[in-house]
C-alpha cells in the first residue's frame, strides 16, 4: 500500500460528497416539511409567505438553490441556520467536540471492556467465565443504548443519585474554556477537578454508548483470539512453557487485534453520528442533539451541513483505519 | 492457570457497587437544588435562537417563558390573560381611529445599563414591520408606520386599522430590543451576547444544554426573587421527571400525567395543575364525507369529551365546544355540541350511513407531539365506529401537517392544538376558519361572510358578540370539532409559591420561596 493510494482515496472522497451534497439537497426539498409553513404569520397572504420564501432564500428554482449553495459550500460557507440564525459551518464546530469527546471516552471504554472481556473468555475457555462472558455480552447486545441511558438515570441519576443525569457541564459553575474541548483542554491545563466534573457528566451517556459496543468488540475479538489460539505459533509457545496469559497477552493478541481495531474504527463513525438518542436523554449539547432540531424545524441549511460534516468524518475515519490497519498487519504493509 | 470462584466475583462485584457513591462524590455528587438564591428549571424546549421577533422561534409559544424573561415585551399579559403595562404605562387610539399614541416607561434600562428609549420603541417597531427582517408577524405590524416622538411619548399613523393591535403587543413578537447596541453588533453579535431590558439577565448560554441567567439590579418592576435562575433545557420527558425525583431541579413541566400524579405524592415536591391557553382540536377540510353537514355534526355529536379528559388524560383537560377557551375574551359558555350517539346515528343515516354502511375517511394525526394526541384520536375512533363512522389514521409529523395545512391539503379529519396566549377570538376563530387564511382548511362563503367585517370591527363588544356568534354558528354547521382545553401540569420543590400563567409561560419572577 503506498502514497499514492492514500491520495486516491482522498481525491475520491471530492465526487462522494458531491454525490452526499446532491443526495441531501434534493431529498431535503422532496420530502414534506417546508419550513416557511412553520412559521406562517396569522393573516398572512400569498405575497407575506412568498416574501418569506424571499428572505429565506427558498423562493428560487431547486437547480439554482443547488447552484448557489454548492458555489458557497466551496469557499467553505454553509450558510445561515433557519432556526439558529448563525453561520452553520461554525455552529457544527462549535458542537462537534462534545460529540467526538462523547465518541471517544465511550469507544475507550468500549475497547477497554470489551477486550479484558474477551481476554477472560479465552483465559478461561470452557469454564464458567467464559459462559458470564458470553451472557453478559449478549446481553449487552439485546438491549439499545438509549434504554441503557434511561437505566442508568433511573439507577444512578434517581434511586442512587451520585451522578448528573443532564448537559455537558455543571450549569452553576463559571468555567471559562477556550476551545470546544473541554474535557482534553481541562486535562491540558491539568485542571483535575474541572476535569473530574466534566467525566462525572460524560460518563453516564459515554457507558450507555458504550456497552453495546462492548459486546461486540468482545464477540469479535474473542472469536479472533479463539482463532489465534489454534495457530502453530502458539503451539510453538506452549511448547516453550509460556503461561497462557503470557501466549494471549504477546502472541496471540497483535494477530487477532487486526479485524478488531478495523470494526472499531468503522463503529466509531457511527457512535458519532449515532449519540442523536442518548445525546437526547442526557441532555448533551453535541451535534445529534442538534440535528434532532434541525430536522423538527426543517433548518435546511443546518441539515445539509450536518450531513456533509457526518459524510467528511466517515471518510477520514476510514481513511485512518486504514493506516492504523497497515501499521499493525505486515502482509498488508508489505504487499 | 489460576482459577477464580463465584465467591470472589461477588465479593468484588458487592465492594465494587458499594465503592461507587464513594468513587463518584468527590465530583461527580448529584448538585441538588436547593440553593435559597437560585432557581433550576428543567425546561423542555431548547432555546435555538436569542431574536424574540425573526425566524421561527419567535413564534413558538413554548419559547416565550425563556424571552420574557430577558426582554420586555410593549404591553405584558396578567397571569389571568388580562392586559397591562410592559414597557408602555399608556396606549390607545385617537378619536377616528387613525392615530395610535404609546407612552414610553421612565426608568427602564437595557441590560448594558444604557437607558430604554422611545427611539428604541420605534426602531423595534418599524424593524419588526420591515419585510426585509423575516418578522414572521410582519403584516401585523406593517399596520402602523410613520412615527413621531416626543420624550417618552410616540404617536404613529395607523396604516390598516387592526382592533387587536394593542393585544399583539403583548403576544408573539411584540419585544423591544436595544436599537444602538444591536446595530453595532449586529445580528450575529446579538446573538452571542444578547441585550434586553427584562428581570433577568444573560449570564452564561451552552446551546442546547442550560441558559443561566442573573437579576438585573436596573430592572423597572419587582426584584426577583431569586438572583439566579438556570434553564436546563430537557427535552426528553423522562429526563425531566428524573431531574426534578433526584433534586437535581426544582421545577420541570410537561410531563406525563401518570408522573405527574406520582410525583405530587411525594413530600419533597408539590405539583399545580392550570388550565392553559392551549386547545386540541379537529380541523375538518370542506372535501368528501365533511361536505355533508349531517356527517361533520354526527362525528362531533359521537365525541365523549370527559370521557377522554377522565380517562385518559387522568383529569386534566377542560372539554370544549367552541374555539374558545374559559379564559377567553369571547368565550359563551351556553354554545354547546353535547355527546350524543343517538343523534350521531340518526344524523348518519339521514344521509345513509349506519354501522353496517359507515361512512369512511382518513384522520391525520401527531404521536407524541401532545399528550396522548395519538391515543385521543384511536378512542375518538373507536366512539365513531359505535354510530358508523369508519375513520383511517394516518400518523404525520408536525412539519408535515404545518405544509398541508398551509396548501389547504389536510385530510378531511385533522388532529391538532392551537395555542391562543392573548385569548382573542381572532386569533383563534378567525385565523383557524376563514378560508383564505393559510392556517385554516374551511373555505365556504358563507362562514368568511360572517368572519370578515369582524376582522376590522372597532366596537370591542360588538366584535366580541359577533364572534361568540359566529362560534354559534360553526356549531350548528359543524365546521369544526373543539375537543378540549389542555392543562398543564407542574411539578415543584417543596418550599416554592409560583402563580400559573393562563398563557402557559413559566416565568422565574413568578416563582419565589413560600416563606
Amino acid at each position: 500500500m503506498s502514497g499514492s493510494y492514500f491520495l486516491r482515496r482522498l481525491l475520491l472522497a471530492v465526487p462522494t460528497l458531491f454525490g452526499v451534497a446532491v443526495i441531501v439537497f434534493v431529498l431535503l426539498r422532496v420530502v414534506p416539511g417546508d419550513p416557511i409553513a412553520m412559521m406562517i404569520p396569522p393573516g398572512a397572504g400569498a405575497d407575506d409567505i412568498e416574501n418569506l420564501r424571499r428572505v429565506y432564500g427558498l423562493d428560487q428554482p431547486m437547480l439554482v438553490q443547488f447552484t448557489r449553495w454548492l458555489s458557497d459550500v466551496a469557499r467553505g460557507d454553509f450558510g445561515v441556520s433557519i432556526n439558529l440564525r448563525q453561520d452553520v459551518g461554525r455552529l457544527v464546530l462549535s458542537r462537534l467536540p462534545a460529540s467526538l469527546e462523547l465518541a471517544v471516552v465511550a469507544t475507550a471504554l468500549a475497547v477497554l471492556s470489551g477486550g479484558l472481556l474477551a481476554i477472560a473468555g479465552v483465559y478461561w475457555r470452557g469454564r464458567w467465565p467464559e459462559a458470564v462472558v458470553d451472557g453478559l455480552t449478549g446481553l449487552t447486545l439485546a438491549i439499545p443504548d438509549f434504554l441503557w441511558g434511561l437505566v442508568f438515570i433511573l439507577v444512578l441519576g434517581v434511586l442512587l443519585p451520585v451522578l448528573p443525569i443532564s448537559g455537558r457541564l455543571d450549569p452553576r459553575q463559571a468555567i471559562a474554556f477556550s476551545s470546544q474541548f473541554y474535557l482534553a483542554e481541562s486535562l491540558l491545563r491539568g485542571e483535575f477537578r474541572v476535569l473530574g466534573m466534566l467525566f462525572t457528566h460524560l460518563v453516564l451517556p459515554a457507558a450507555a454508548l458504550a456497552l453495546p459496543l462492548m459486546a461486540v468488540i468482545a464477540r469479535m475479538l474473542k472469536t479472533s483470539l479463539s482463532e489465534a489460539m489454534t495457530q502453530d505459533y502458539v503451539l510453538v509457545a506452549r511448547v516453550k512453557g509460556f503461561t497462557r496469559g503470557r501466549i494471549i497477552l504477546r502472541e496471540a493478541l497483535r494477530n487477532a487485534m487486526i479485524p478488531t481495531v478495523t470494526l472499531t474504527g468503522v463503529q466509531f463513525t457511527f457512535l458519532v453520528g449515532g449519540t442523536v438518542l442518548v445525546e437526547r436523554i442526557f441532555s448533551y449539547p453535541g451535534i445529534g442533539n442538534m440535528a434532532i432540531g434541525a430536522v423538527i424545524s426543517r433548518d435546511l441549511p443546518l441539515i445539509q451541513g450536518l450531513i456533509l460534516t457526518f459524510a467528511a468524518l466517515f471518510i477520514a475515519i476510514n481513511l485512518l483505519v486504514d493506516l492504523t490497519t497497515v501499521m499493525l498487519n505486515p502482509r498488508v504493509r508489505h504487499g | 492457570m489460576k482459577s477464580i470462584d463465584r465467591r470472589q466475583v461477588l465479593k468484588y462485584g458487592m465492594g465494587g457497587a458499594a465503592a461507587l457513591p464513594v468513587l463518584a462524590s468527590p465530583f461527580g455528587r448529584q448538585v441538588l437544588a436547593q440553593d435559597p438564591d437560585s432557581l433550576t428549571i428543567a425546561y423542555n424546549v431548547a432555546l435555538p435562537s436569542w431574536d424574540p421577533t425573526v425566524g421561527t422561534s419567535a413564534v413558538n409559544p413554548t419559547l416565550q417563558s425563556i424571552y420574557k424573561s430577558v426582554f420586555d415585551q410593549y404591553l405584558d399579559l396578567a397571569p389571568d390573560l388580562t392586559l397591562k403595562e410592559g414597557l408602555l404605562t399608556g396606549w390607545g387610539w385617537n378619536d377616528d381611529r387613525t392615530q395610535v399614541h404609546f407612552e414610553l416607561r421612565e426608568g427602564a434600562f437595557w441590560h448594558d445599563g444604557t437607558p430604554v428609549t422611545a427611539e428604541d420603541v420605534v426602531w423595534s417597531l418599524s424593524r419588526a414591520a420591515d419585510p426585509d427582517v423575516g418578522n414572521p408577524v410582519q403584516p401585523v405590524w406593517a399596520g402602523i408606520g410613520n412615527f413621531s416622538v416626543d420624550g417618552n411619548s410616540i404617536t404613529a399613523d395607523v396604516l390598516n386599522f387592526d382592533p387587536v393591535l394593542f393585544k399583539w403587543l403583548a403576544f408573539l413578537t411584540g419585544y423591544v430590543l436595544p436599537k444602538q447596541y444591536y446595530e453595532s453588533v449586529g445580528a450575529e453579535g446579538f446573538e452571542q451576547k444578547p441585550v434586553g431590558s427584562g428581570p433577568y439577565m444573560v449570564d452564561a448560554f451552552e446551546r442546547d444544554s442550560f441558559l443561566r441567567l442573573k437579576a438585573f439590579d436596573k430592572y423597572w418592576g419587582p426584584k426577583p426573587a431569586f438572583e439566579t435562575v438556570v434553564f436546563k433545557f430537557v427535552t426528553d420527558a423522562t429526563s425531566r421527571v428524573a431531574e426534578i425525583e433526584s433534586g437535581a431541579s426544582d421545577l420541570t413541566i410537561e410531563i406525563p400525567y401518570e408522573e405527574f400524579d406520582r410525583l405530587r405524592e411525594k413530600s419533597s415536591l408539590q405539583g399545580l395543575s392550570t388550565p392553559v391557553s392551549d386547545i386540541a382540536m379537529i380541523f375538518l377540510n370542506d372535501i368528501g364525507p365533511m361536505e355533508d353537514e349531517n356527517v361533520r355534526l354526527a362525528a362531533h355529536h359521537a365525541i365523549n369529551k370527559k370521557a377522554i379528559v377522565d380517562r385518559l388524560l387522568r383529569g386534566y383537560g377542560v372539554p370544549i365546544d367552541t374555539l374558545q377557551a374559559p379564559e377567553y375574551a369571547a368565550f359563551d359558555a351556553s354554545i354547546e355540541v353535547p355527546y350524543d350517539p343517538d343523534k350521531a346515528k340518526e344524523l348518519l343515516a339521514a344521509s345513509g350511513f349506519s354501522t353496517d354502511n359507515p361512512v369512511t375517511f382518513s384522520i391525520q394525526t401527531t404521536r407524541g407531539f401532545k399528550p396522548k394526541d395519538f391515543e385521543m384520536i384511536q378512542a375518538i375512533i373507536g366512539m365513531w365506529r359505535d354510530v358508523g363512522i369508519e375513520a383511517e389514521i394516518e400518523i404525520y409529523e408536525i412539519a408535515k401537517h404545518f405544509e398541508l395545512r398551509a396548501r389547504d391539503e389536510l385530510a378531511p379529519a385533522a388532529f391538532y392544538n392551537w395555542g391562543n396566549s392573548i385569548g382573542d377570538p381572532s386569533t383563534s376563530t378567525f385565523f383557524a376558519m376563514f378560508g383564505p387564511s393559510p392556517h385554516s382548511v374551511w373555505d365556504t362563503d358563507d362562514l368568511d361572510g360572517k368572519l370578515l367585517p369582524l376582522l376590522g370591527e372597532p366596537d370591542e363588544a360588538k366584535r366580541i358578540a359577533g364572534y361568540q356568534e359566529v362560534d354559534r354558528y360553526i356549531a350548528e354547521k359543524g365546521y369544526v370539532i373543539p375537543l378540549l382545553q389542555y392543562v398543564q401540569p407542574i411539578v415543584l420543590r417543596e418550599g416554592l409559591t409560583m402563580t400559573p400563567h393562563v398563557a402557559n409561560y413559566v416565568l422565574p419572577h413568578l416563582v419565589k420561596p413560600a416563606n
